[in-house]
């Protein structure tokens, strides 16, 4: 009887864990309601308004930076305006907190890594309006990177380029673009590197990636995770990652085991910001808000930025950081692949030309 | 209203008969309350997104090839880290049951370590062991058995996350095994192969019974320690869960339910026929 029992509240776990999964329960709805304050504050017009509260959502490698640059806004906007701001952050895959926000989670402001997750805001909940992207300068990006590679020290492989990847025996580490949004930065880079060859065409980028893919021994679920798997694990001749990732983890886990090598051409990624307006509009924290995600343009913001490995568009402050910042040509999702909007059908979602790779040849 | 004094009058009457320990009726309203609220809910909020989209949308998601490879070896890899636990688990509880050792208390303990180490730890611990350059996986490596990123990554995986579901089952019916049957049997002549077959093992089976269809139902659904082990090479190593995420970001929740769907599904005929099998067993053995 009692063994028999025991299967019930098991599979009621299983049952529930899936749920939590498929279908986004779990709202953990912050109350980030610092919301009247700023209207009560402007109507008594008040010397010292009360305290409010901001809840950024980013995506995985931002954290070190956020950190940076709260610290730093929340000093600039008490000392302009007499109120004090905390801004709490979330961070996780882009996908995953995307869906939080739509699913519920009051995000005032939204800094993901892909803008196809940001669209995803208008789609699906009206969250923002459609032209968001045109709102802010640069795309609404106030900082850039782009992808490069991770190799052993002393470069054994010879890896220089693309090309490089798609050689018989090299071994590529790269997470899966399903699941990652990083993943799908390097997909781009590679397909866009191939299109860029004298006589590229898709033909010849399709069959150009699905050669590296092929050199790909494990896909891991996120950036960080394919990190781990060539720096701890060993496993891998080449880490294909966002520049930010990279010389992070070079500074992190040790010069003279890891070197940082430069591709000819890659994309330029372009992670965007916005306010999310309905949730703005219902905490009254829009002008916050806004001076927030403004703030990330001015040259202290693009300074921290830079510090964590960010490319800057503030031309005074990236001609300070060149030496970090090799010069590359980089190409946009917008002039090869259409935008986001069209880029993740056509590759990424189910039956686009990713599935393809690992269909088995008829 | 003439009617109202009888049904009472009924109702308490069959109460009464019901049982002798009370609060019958307070404790079925809670069950019913609890596994409705906890279970059910949830379940119905499931099958209704799936069916959200139509019927051939629902069809063509949980019948596409990927998703049939995934379902597959998602079933084998369960099945076999369960038939692995079935034995190994037996004797780990049968050496905790009969003999006492310095450490034992340690090593019982230990059993209930995967229960309450979270997956991800687990799977990043296993992948830490496994994996090509690591101590044990290069030596299985050398022996030219590649455990990391490959279908045997997921099964040791799913081995180690099943362990304490047969220990724990079958532990306690050992435990209340009289040793004086064994010892009869052994009087009356029966070796020691015999014994174990003919006397010890059947009393066990509900118990294995039990322990590995809860293994199997939990390897089924296990993702965290997985993602990490099993490389996830879609149609190679991907299994079920992971085809769920993946169209989560994808934002398809629709594919996403109804291969959840599939999945609930299969493990509720899985426990279900398992629970028919043991009042079956039982009957016939009463």
């Amino acid at each position: 009887m009692i063994l028999n029992s025991l299967s019930t509240p098991s599979f009621a776990r299983r049952a529930l864990v899936l749920l939590s999964l498929s279908l986004g329960l779990a709202h953990c709805n912050k109350p980030s309601n610092a919301a009247q304050s700023t209207a009560a504050a402007a109507s008594a017009a008040a010397p010292a308004p009360e305290p409010v509260t901001l809840l950024n959502v980013s995506y995985d490698p931002t954290r070190e930076l956020y950190t940076a640059f709260n610290a730093h806004f929340a000093k600039k906007w008490e000392a302009e305006h007499h109120q004090k701001v905390t801004i709490n952050q979330s961070h996780g895959g882009g996908g995953k907190q995307a869906r939080a926000v739509i699913d519920g989670l009051e995000a005032d402001v939204v800094t993901l890594a892909v803008a196809y997750d940001v669209n995803q805001l208008h789609d699906k909940a009206q969250l923002i309006p459609e032209n968001w992207q045109s709102r802010l300068e640069q795309n609404s990006s106030p900082y850039v990177s782009t992808i490069v590679f991770v190799v052993r020290a002393g470069n054994p492989q010879k890896i220089k380029d693309w090309n490089d990847l798609a050689r018989d025996g090299v071994k590529v580490i790269t997470p899966n673009p399903k699941t990652s949004g990083g993943a799908r930065w390097n997909y781009l880079a590679a397909w866009g590197y191939a299109l860029k060859q004298p006589g590229g065409d898709e033909a010849k980028a399709q069959a150009f990636v699905e050669k590296i893919y092929k050199n790909v021994p494990v896909l891991d679920s996120g950036a960080r995770g394919s990190t781990t798997t060539f720096v701890e694990r060993g496993i891998g001749d080449v880490l294909v990652t966002w520049e930010n990732e990279a010389l992070l983890s070079v500074k992190e886990l040790g010069h003279g085991k890891l070197e940082i090598v430069v591709p000819s051409v890659s994309i330029l990624t372009e992670p965007p910001v916005t306010v999310v307006d309905k949730v703005v509009d219902k905490h009254h924290t829009r002008a916050v808000a806004e001076a927030y995600l403004k703030e990330l343009y001015s040259p202290e913001g693009q300074e921290i930025a830079a510090k964590n490995f960010y490319r800057p568009r503030n031309a005074e402050v990236a001609a300070k950081y060149k030496d970090q910042f090799p010069e590359i040509k980089l190409f946009t999702v917008d002039e090869l692949f259409g935008g986001w909007a069209k880029a993740q059908p056509t590759h990424f979602n189910d039956g686009g030309l990713f599935d393809k790779i690992y269909k088995p040849s008829k | 209203m003439s009617q109202q004094p009888l049904e009472k009058r009924h109702r308490s009457f069959s109460l009464r008969r019901r049982g002798v320990l009370p609060g019958f009726g307070l404790t079925l309203g809670y069950t019913i309350f609890y596994v409705g609220l906890l279970v059910l809910l949830p379940l119905f909020a499931l099958v209704f997104k799936s069916s959200t989209q139509g019927f051939a949308a629902f069809v063509s998601a949980v019948t596409d090839e990927r998703a049939l490879l995934a379902y597959w070896l998602s079933f084998r890899t369960a099945l076999a880290g369960a038939a692995i636990n079935a034995v190994f688990g037996v004797v780990v509880a049968w050496v905790l049951v009969r003999y006492s050792f310095p450490g034992k208390s340690l090593l019982d303990a230990l059993v209930d370590l995967p229960f309450a180490l979270p997956t991800a730890v687990a799977g990043i611990a296993l992948t830490a062991v496994y994996s090509e350059n690591a101590w044990v996986g290069s030596k299985l490596l050398s022996l030219g058995v590649k455990v990391a990123f490959t279908q045997l990554g997921i099964i040791v995986a799913l081995t180690f996350i099943g362990i304490p579901f047969v220990v724990r089952t079958v532990q306690p019916v050992l435990e209340e095994l009289e040793t004086d049957v064994e010892e009869a049997a052994a009087l009356l002549g029966a070796g020691r192969l015999q014994t174990f077959r003919r006397v010890i093992l059947p009393s066990l089976v509900p118990a294995i019974l039990t322990g590995f269809a809860l293994a199997f139902a939990r390897g089924l659904g296990e993702y965290g320690s997985v993602v990490f082990i099993s490389g996830n090479m879609p149609m190679k190593t991907e299994i079920a869960p992971l085809l769920i995420v993946t169209k989560l970001e994808q934002y398809d929740y629709a594919g996403a339910t109804a291969i959840a769907t599939v999945m609930l599904m299969a493990s509720f005929a899985l426990l279900f026929g398992i629970n028919m099998l043991q009042r079956w067993a039982r009957r016939a053995e009463a």
